[in-house]
């Protein structure tokens, strides 16, 4: 980087060519009075304070002039001081001076200008204006605005709009009557506020405050457990209870900033419904139990049962450790691979079609490259609602000029920032794609050189290709053509494109040809293997990656090792000194067939909340009956928990030590913020203490570090993990060995595949299993709230329910008139499988002849309505699309 | 969206710098700015509801209420001021029940200010409709409405 000498108030100073005065001058610890400065956004420079002379000349503000070589700044002249003093004057004049009781005690930028201005306090008073006390905003329940505190600085309406990108409060009125006001004055609960709280987090004064201010006596790093960005975080704890979090700045994913569930979801951690003892159901009752009597039992069922009898559900929402153990505890004590985790309802065929096509089923790329695309297509992704901080860097692309295309059945957030969008039928990815691609074909735009140099099987693409004119796909997606051909030449030509996907993609029967259209359209591109490129599928949980790569996965051990693969099940077998099957397990989905056939009768269930999250779930409910012996291990008493025999209370995220692997591959470190509540206990230590009991060895861990030892020695993509390597920064696998950096970004020369060849894929375009017909109009599609997590048993505790409180059927105001519905009235849906009530939200959100609901929510269990028929590759049942009809109850 | 809407967009092309004469054609429509023509607005002119606000709220020929039956300008010039017209506008916003730029429920009237009426002599005055009303009082004022 270039740097220019400047000599600031006599002081030399080497700085970057590309600061401005006030950042050099702040890098080197010079203050220079500042109000409306903020590192994170772009200058302004309106509040005047900090004016430097230059050069002994002109006076200008330090935050928007670039240094120069030889530049002379003096900070303070007398001048100056006497425009500093009237313009801090003017703001304190009318400032209230309570200062001990503001929360932005301490950290207030205007009470560190008056101390470092002196002021003079009559003077004050004579300027005082008649006061005018303005209402407080106390609407959201985290924060509270009050606007007799606000500086007019602007950094919230700039954080807002470039940071979060949402615009939801601007300067409004004139003069004296200036203030910063949302549309039309609403109060924050009723306006666009996403409550992400960036504003809260950057007011220079107390203007923006939030709720709880009890400062912390403690802070902890650790990694946020919700969606699978990954967040770094900061725990704050005061004695035992954990009261705050806050965005770590040194964190590379998300650089401090975070979502409403990341900086206020952390009311479930100390909530009195937490789990603190064993239970065990006594003549239908849950009665406490001492940890001595549980595990005896649940050992004692566990040696009884029969390999094929048994299964495990392992969790997404747990540490990298945790997942490790269930699933060797599955392998090397039952004697069976039946260990499955919530990814075979999400990313299934995210992982068995990258796999055939790239080699490797993860994101290809980077978060922190999506700002740097010039391309981003984003499709089947409603990624503002389910991965909030990514959804700051793809508005970040559009804010520096990337052309983003959406395409998504429904109106979503992004839709407002893209230039194409294209609202396709659910259900009709395909054949989107594909005619895309043929466009792409048909127009010359391929990467001739990309294909021929780096993939194979082009041929027998190319010819599957010849069915998706535009015409017939105009007809199946409901797209116009000329929207189909604009998407195609921007993705074509406007590189680096970047191709963002999430369950819109891969909840389909047909959820592996959807990958497999994404990647041949990169493909065919080029957009493989470059920065700022390449197939990006989102993943849902914290750890659902982690989950996949520790093996807790019906096929595959550790690191995607095949356990029908002879060398690889000898190796485990040594290492772990015990013999172990070599027939697949059966999925997730299976499970529940299985236990209807009374095949598995035990099941052993790791922090997942299958009768909320599993399709047609009222097979689930079912299954859950017939169990011999269900074991439940969660935090809370969950729906499903209500059906175990045994339950026991597991330590969230902030009371254990551990790693989560991010949607990125990055694994990142969990640390322990408190102990773990009551008489909870980890998950990997109650698992490794139900296998002592059944006199088992290979489970003598003191703490995750040993376990990641022994992953590291048995999974070559974890090979160079090591607690101490994870200490200040994340690691992307691959991670080999100790000298790798790890992999920011895969295929950059070769594919993961056998050949090292990307390959093409044939695909035919094959409709959702189950369409709307008479009895059943519409098409019920899956979706997710902001404000809730999967089955919301950690965000329903608190402030994140009052923002968002009840299920709602979005359904499109020309389908509500023809059926005579109005908004707010509780209506029935119902399909072949069964019928929930939920609350009627009419909305242009949603298309014709689509509704759509999430399955936060326990009192309407959307999942009662979904089809299970599932992908025959992936096994990923259909949430996405099955028929409905909605009716007054 | 209603077709006066869609009336005034057509003669626009949907630009940020589009959105004050936007603005002004939708007040000339609808004697006001209605909180969802607002809304149309910003998706048209792809500029966030809470600037469509701000700017809308900067000028003082924009409004949010509908206008009355009867519209009283209180004249704030100069000569008013010091003659008391903030007495004379307190009185007025008293016993109307409403505030400056707003309407009262029943539509009847509106009432705003205005920088100056051109009688000097006559401050503080008032003008209701096309009538200037000189030499206010707030006793007077409470006269001035006596007859409805």
């Amino acid at each position: 980087m270039d740097t220019v000498n400047i000599v600031i108030d006599g002081v030399d100073i080497e700085t970057g060519a590309d600061k401005t005065i006030l950042e050099a001058a702040l890098d080197h610890g010079i203050y220079i009075p500042h109000l409306c400065y903020h590192k994170d956004l772009d200058p302004v420079g309106i509040c005047r304070l900090c004016m430097v002379e230059i050069d002994g000349r002109r006076l200008d503000v330090s935050c928007k002039t670039p240094v120069r070589e030889g530049m002379r700044v003096r900070t303070e002249t007398e001048e100056i001081t006497k425009i500093r003093r009237v313009a801090v004057e003017l703001l304190l004049a009318n400032h209230p001076t309570d200062c001990l009781s503001c929360s932005g005690n301490t950290k207030c930028e205007l009470q560190r200008i008056a101390s470092y201005i002196g002021i003079d306090d009559r003077r004050m008073k004579s300027l005082r204006r008649k006061t005018v006390t303005l209402p407080i905003d106390t609407s959201n329940p985290y924060f509270d605005y009050d606007p007799n505190r606000c500086v007019l600085c602007g950094i919230c309406v700039r954080t807002c709009a470039d940071v979060v990108g949402v615009s939801n409060f601007d300067f409004a009125y004139r003069g004296y009557d200036s203030l910063i006001s949302t549309f039309m004055g609403k109060p924050m609960i009723e306006s666009r506020c996403v409550s992400c709280g960036e504003c809260v987090a950057r007011c220079p004064v107390g203007a923006l405050r939030p709720k709880a201010v009890p400062q912390p006596a403690r802070e902890v790093r650790t990694v946020c457990p919700y969606c699978g960005v990954g967040c770094g975080i900061w725990l704050g704890v005061r004695g035992e209870t954990v009261i705050a979090s806050r965005g770590d700045p040194d964190n590379v994913v998300n650089k401090g900033r975070l979502c409403v569930k990341g900086r206020f979801g952390h009311e479930f951690i100390n909530h009195p419904d937490r789990l603190t003892a064993p239970l065990i159901k006594k003549n239908g009752n849950f009665e406490k139990a001492s940890w001595d009597e549980a595990l005896d039992l649940v050992a004692a069922r566990f040696a009884k049962c029969k390999p094929d009898e048994f299964a495990a559900l392992s969790s997404a929402k747990c540490t990298n450790e945790d997942n490790y153990i269930v699933q060797k505890f599955t392998r090397a004590v039952m004697g069976t691979n039946t260990v499955d985790h919530c990814a075979r309802l999400c990313h299934a065929p995210s992982v068995a079609g990258l796999a055939q096509s790239f080699g490797s089923g993860a994101m290809t790329n980077s978060i922190g490259e999506i700002r740097n695309a010039d391309c981003i297509f984003a499709i089947g992704t409603n990624t503002t609602s389910a991965h909030p901080v990514i959804a700051y860097e793809v508005k970040e692309a559009v804010r520096r000029g990337a052309v983003l295309i959406v395409a998504n059945p429904r109106r979503i957030d992004l839709c407002e920032y893209a230039q194409i969008v294209l609202h396709h039928v659910p259900g009709t990815d395909v054949a989107l794609l594909m005619a895309m691609m043929k466009v792409i074909v048909d127009e010359d735009l391929q990467d001739d050189r990309f294909i021929e140099k780096r993939c194979e099987n082009f041929e027998a693409f190319f010819e599957s290709l010849e069915r998706f004119d535009l015409e017939f796909a105009q007809k199946t997606t409901g797209v116009p053509k000329e929207l189909i051909c604009e998407a195609a030449r921007s993705y074509a030509t406007r590189k680096p494109g970047m191709l963002l996907y999430a369950m819109g993609i891969t909840q389909h029967t047909h959820g592996t040809d959807n990958v497999l259209a994404t990647s041949n359209i990169a493909l065919l591109t080029g957009n493989v293997g470059l920065p700022s490129t390449g197939v990006n599928p989102l993943r849902g949980q914290n750890n659902v990656q982690g989950a996949c790569d520790l093996g807790a996965l019906p096929n595959v051990y550790p690191g995607y090792q095949k356990v029908d693969r002879p060398q690889i099940h000898t190796k485990f077998e040594e290492a772990w000194g015990t013999k172990l099957s070599d027939k697949p397990g059966i999925t997730h989905t299976e499970i529940f067939d299985a236990i209807h056939d009374k095949t598995v009768k035990v099941l052993y269930e790791v922090g997942e909340n299958p009768a909320l999250s599993e399709a047609n779930a009222n097979h689930v409910y079912a299954a859950l009956e017939k169990l011999d012996f269900f074991v439940v291990q969660d935090i809370f008493l969950t729906e499903t928990a209500r059906y175990a025999d045994v339950v026991l209370p597991a330590a969230s995220f902030a009371e254990k030590d551990g790693t989560f692997t991010n949607t990125e591959r990055r694994v990142q470190r969990v640390r322990k913020a408190i102990n773990p509540v009551g008489d909870s206990k980890p998950d990997w230590l109650i698992t490794c203490l139900i296998a002592k009991r059944m006199k088992k060895h290979g489970f003598d861990f003191d703490n995750p570090s040993q376990i990641m030892e022994e992953i590291a020695s048995l999974t070559p993509s974890y090979g160079g993990i090591t607690y101490k390597r994870l200490d200040d920064r994340g690691l992307q696998w691959p991670c080999p060995n100790t000298d790798s950096e790890g992999t920011p970004m895969l295929h950059s020369e070769f594919f993961a595949t056998v050949t090292g060849k990307g390959k093409f894929m044939p695909l035919q375009y094959k409709p959702s299993y189950e369409l709307p017909d008479e009895e059943y109009p519409l098409i019920l599609t899956t979706e997710r709230s902001l404000y809730h997590f999967h089955t919301a048993t950690m965000t329903r505790k608190g402030g994140l329910e009052v923002l968002r409180k009840c299920e709602l059927v979005e359904m499109n105001p020309k389908d509500a008139g023809t059926l005579g519905l109005k908004n707010g009235e509780t209506v029935r849906v119902v399909s072949r499988r069964g019928e929930v009530n939920a609350t009627l939200l009419v909305t242009d959100i949603s298309p014709v002849g689509v509704v759509s609901m999430t399955f936060h929510f326990a009192e309407s269990p959307t999942n009662v309505l979904t089809s299970d028929a599932i992908d025959p590759v992936a096994k990923i049942p259909e949430t996405k699309v099955c028929a409905v009809r909605v009716e007054r109850p | 969206m209603d077709s006066t809407l869609k009336n005034v967009f057509d003669s626009f092309q949907g630009k940020k710098e589009e959105l004050i004469p936007i603005l002004q054609k939708v007040q000339e429509r609808y004697g006001y700015l209605p909180e969802d023509a607002m809304l149309e607005v910003s998706r048209f002119a792809r500029v966030p509801e809470s600037t469509v606000y701000g700017v809308a709220t900067f000028y003082a020929q924009f409004r949010f209420t509908p206008i009355g039956e009867n519209r009283i300008m209180v004249c704030r010039g100069t000569a008013c001021h010091v003659k008391g017209s903030v007495g004379i506008l307190e009185e007025i916003e008293r016993k109307l029940g409403i505030k400056e730029g707003e309407t009262t429920p029943d539509g009847r009237y509106s009432l705003e200010t205005v920088a100056c009426i051109g009688c000097c002599s006559l401050a503080p005055c008032v003008m209701i409709n096309k009538k200037v009303h000189a030499n206010l009082t707030p006793q007077k004022v409470a006269k001035l409405f006596k007859k409805d």
